[in-house]
């Protein structure tokens, strides 16, 4: 109950991006994502690295850490207010 | 970032040579972190593109000058500092940043690190700081910490590591700070002030270089590094300088923070002031009055 009335006043999601072909695999952003939205992919990319997925997109909060962190440019997340887009 | 702003690609992407990614750097390299620091940074400190510069030595970390999609130069190792001076000095209006590794400024560029620091010469030094001199595999710096092992340290260093905000704090520069690739938004607003002080401002970046330094060293990989600066950070703002060094491989205790922040004429600023007094009405000012 408690939670349902929390969802229904967030106005915001977290979006994530990933482009998988400038990943080098690191696991920097699942292992400092504060929220455990993103997880590893079991797939490769070109290169042959493993690259993240936005798994629980309902748990992001589009903090943008990801972002900060990749040190190859790969993902970037932010926030999008509901209803946008629909 | 605002809520507002709706962003739709990566906020670092308007700032790169995106043709040349991916880039050289290893996989999980801190300098690519920084970049994404002084991408939000420039993107907040308000300082037009066309009048923002950015200047690195030959090494790993140089390599931000060729990514990076802005004036750009890539110089000479060891070299960058009497060039931003340069560049800073025919044109004051410049906003001028060197961006280079713990080498290229610490140990073939001291001296020039330690005069601009002196002459309080207007650029910001980003001094991305690995250990070691990563781009040629490892030989041992004047920052690598005690029992550090490096090519030309087989059995450990055994010098004494230098303590860079110390040395330049008593140089007379007017803002240092040391943050770490972990400390991602502290790191952005560092630049955001350095960029926007007047005079010679320092920020010391501590970042893992797992292929070189931490491979060596047998410290694990770059999330181990990232943890143990999580862990291991003490933030001190306004710390005395000569407590702040980087003696131990493993340190207990990493100060960070924002050490100085104090206002003194810049160099250019002496200059005008200096000789228009000698020189009266002779004295052509230099730059904006
Ligand atoms: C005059 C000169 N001396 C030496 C070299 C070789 N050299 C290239 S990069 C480098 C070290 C770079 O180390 P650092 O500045 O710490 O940067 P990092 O690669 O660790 O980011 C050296 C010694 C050179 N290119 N030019
Ligand atoms: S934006 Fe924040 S919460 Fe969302 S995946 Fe990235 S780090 Fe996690
Ligand atoms: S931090 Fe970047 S390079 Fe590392 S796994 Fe995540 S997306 Fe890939
Ligand atoms: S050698 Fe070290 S500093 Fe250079 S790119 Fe690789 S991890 Fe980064
Ligand atoms: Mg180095």
């Amino acid at each position: 109950m408690a939670t349902a009335e929390k969802t229904k006043k967030k106005k915001f999601r977290g979006v994530v991006h990933v482009l998988p072909e400038r990943c080098k695999g690191c696991r920097v952003c699942v292992e400092f994502c504060p929220t455990g939205a993103i997880t590893m992919s079991d797939g490769f990319n070109s290169r042959g690295f493993h690259y993240p997925e936005f798994t629980y997109p309902e748990k992001c909060t589009g903090c943008e850490l990801c972002g900060m962190y990749c040190p190859d440019f790969a993902i970037y997340g932010y926030r999008e207010k509901i209803g946008e887009g629909e | 970032m605002s809520v507002e702003e709706k962003v739709k690609e990566n906020p670092v992407e308007e700032f790169l040579r995106t043709d040349r990614l991916p880039h050289v750097w290893c996989q999980g390299c801190g300098i690519g972190t920084t970049v994404n620091c002084f991408a939000r940074a420039v993107r907040k400190c308000g300082i037009p593109l066309e009048k923002l510069a950015i200047v690195s030595g030959i090494c790993c970390t140089g390599r931000v000058a060729g990514y990076l999609k802005l004036d750009s130069f890539h110089v000479t190792h060891g070299r960058p500092i009497p060039f931003a001076t340069g560049l800073k000095l025919a044109n004051p209006e410049l906003t001028v940043v060197v961006y280079s590794g713990d080498g290229d400024i610490a140990a073939i560029g001291g001296n020039h690190l330690i005069n601009a620091a002196r002459r309080n010469v207007d650029i910001t030094v980003i001094m991305l700081n690995n250990f070691t001199y990563a781009m040629t595999g490892g030989q041992v710096t004047p920052t690598a910490p005690y029992e550090s092992i490096n090519t030309t340290a087989p059995y450990g260093a055994y010098e004494k590591p230098f303590n860079l905000p110390h040395l330049v704090a008593s140089c007379g520069a007017v803002y240092v700070a040391r943050w770490t690739a972990y400390h991602v938004v502290q790191l952005t607003k560092a630049m955001v002030e350095a960029m926007n002080k007047k005079g010679f401002s320092f920020i010391e970046v501590i970042s893992p270089c797992p292929t070189i330094f931490l491979r060596r060293n047998r410290l694990g990989d770059a999330i181990a590094e990232l943890k143990f600066y999580k862990e291991h950070s003490v933030i001190k703002h306004g710390a005395d300088t000569s407590e702040v060094g980087w003696d131990e491989t493993r340190p207990d205790e990493i100060i960070v923070g924002k050490f100085v922040d104090v206002e003194r004429p810049d160099f250019i600023e002496a200059m005008n002031t200096h000789l228009s007094k000698r020189l009266g009405d002779k004295y052509v000012w230099w730059g904006k009055k």
